[in-house]
């Protein structure tokens, strides 16, 4: 059996000592930073704008402009080797000063780090930040969550659709502060928009594996696909 | 010979060689409806882990006849929706129903089911009474076996107590806008407005 070169597999006990699995204790602030901060910092400067540690995890605040570009240096850098996204999301604070906060989760496996990365959104401007889908292709569907919940558009992102919520939802972005529990229509008029769907068109000809076999569909199913129908209402 | 609701007991009666029951015709058949309902399981959350351990051995749901999951909803009598039920799958859950044959019946096991429990917001539907017709609601977060047990053996109750004259039971209605009995969706929605107008508000206060 032969292995490829470019794979190193981890081993339990083999990485080295200078990068112990589990911190031990970490204090709440402060500490030493994962070292690719003072790589990022030494590789695009002013792009990155803040470094924080808490509870001996790594915060990179960064500059959105630049992101894909620092997506793809942590991925691509021997030295970093950045090959897991493990989680998009975003924060909104109840103070409405203080900007949005998109993270991004990623993770060294080779190098056994964790850093996060986070770029501020101003309220008032445009909430949009370029795709690390270039990077990690599982940022697919965490960015399309993001869309979803936030409303934060990904530039670049090849199919940014709702993901959770159906296509039609009309009521906004569920996880945003002004957004009211029960959402904004009456409880009857959720019900008349989710029962008007139609169960059996969520999906398009593009989603769906039966593109091949589409001569063999029932005729008003074709009928409906080849108009470019996603999902009824 | 039992024709009166009262008593129904079969009579057994001898007469020449071959003994002979009679009975009201609609004890016997619901006495067999009530006895071989299959259910179909919609799980759709925590409740549906308790439904499962009622199938299993130890509480053993093939005791009432329900030998069998039907997951085809065309070869189901009982519907037992178990969770809840988010916005995007009323759809389905209407469908579900829609393709069962008559007679069915449907139980909403859990809080979630029956009223939209805790979850009082914006995705999930606020019992699924409001899709489907339910005929037992088990209350309990999630009920235990025991309790989805009780509301079962009330449907067969339920089920011993119809009538076939009784043509009602079995209609399937569709809000139909030229009836009287019909209410647009803007007068629904007056009438249904909680008190304090609490469908705009926040729980957080902002």
């Amino acid at each position: 059996m032969t292995q490829r070169a470019s794979f190193t597999p981890v081993v339990a006990g083999s990485a080295s000592s200078e990068s112990p699995a589990t911190p031990k204790a970490p204090a709440r602030r402060g500490g030493p930073p994962n070292p690719s901060a003072d790589a990022l910092r030494q590789r695009f400067g002013a792009a990155v704008r803040r470094v924080d540690v808490v509870w001996g995890e790594t915060t990179v605040i960064v500059d959105g402009a630049r992101l894909g570009e620092i997506a793809a240096w942590l991925h691509d850098d021997p030295a970093q080797r950045y090959d897991l996204l493990a989680d998009v999301t975003a924060v909104e604070f109840r103070d409405s000063e203080l900007p949005l906060e998109v993270v991004w989760h990623i993770r060294s496996l080779p190098f056994r780090r964790f850093l996060r990365l986070k770029v501020l959104l101003e309220k008032g401007r445009p909430l949009e930040v370029p795709s690390v889908w270039a990077t990690w292709k599982s940022a697919d569907w965490l960015e399309r969550e993001c869309y979803d919940m936030f409303g934060i558009r990904f530039a670049g992102h090849p199919d940014l659709r709702r993901i959770l919520m159906w296509e039609q939802y009309k009521e906004g972005y569920p996880l945003r502060k002004d957004f009211p529990l029960r959402g904004r229509f009456s409880r009857s008029e959720q019900l008349r928009q989710a029962l008007a769907a139609n169960p059996e068109a969520r999906y398009s000809m593009d989603e769906l594996s039966i593109a091949q076999a589409f001569e063999d569909l029932p005729d008003d199913m074709r009928q409906r696909l080849s108009t470019g129908e996603k999902t009824g209402e | 010979m039992g024709l009166s609701r009262a008593e129904p007991t079969p009579q057994v009666i001898q007469s020449g060689n071959e003994p002979w029951i009679a009975t009201r015709l609609d004890f016997l058949v619901n006495w067999g409806r009530a006895n071989s309902l299959w259910p179909m399981p919609f799980g759709t959350a925590c409740c549906a882990i308790e439904f499962m351990a009622t199938a299993a051995s130890k509480y053993d749901l093939a005791r009432f006849g329900m030998e069998r999951m039907s997951f085809s909803p065309r070869q189901a009598d009982v519907l037992i929706c178990a969770g809840r039920v988010p916005f995007k799958l009323a759809p389905v859950l209407r469908r579900i129903w829609q393709q069962m044959p008559q007679p069915k019946w449907a139980i909403s096991m859990g809080a979630c089911a029956s009223s939209g429990g805790m979850f009082d917001n914006y995705a999930v539907v606020q019992g699924i009474d409001t899709i489907i017709p339910v005929d037992v609601y088990v209350p309990g977060c999630p009920p235990r076996p025991e309790g989805l047990i009780y509301g079962i053996m009330l449907l067969q109750k339920k089920v011993m107590g119809e009538r076939m004259k009784d043509s009602s039971i079995r209609r399937e209605m569709e809000p139909d806008p030229t009836s009287q009995l019909y209410i647009p969706p803007s007068q629904i929605d007056e009438l249904s407005e909680p008190f304090g107008n609490s469908v705009h508000q926040t729980r957080s206060g902002l």
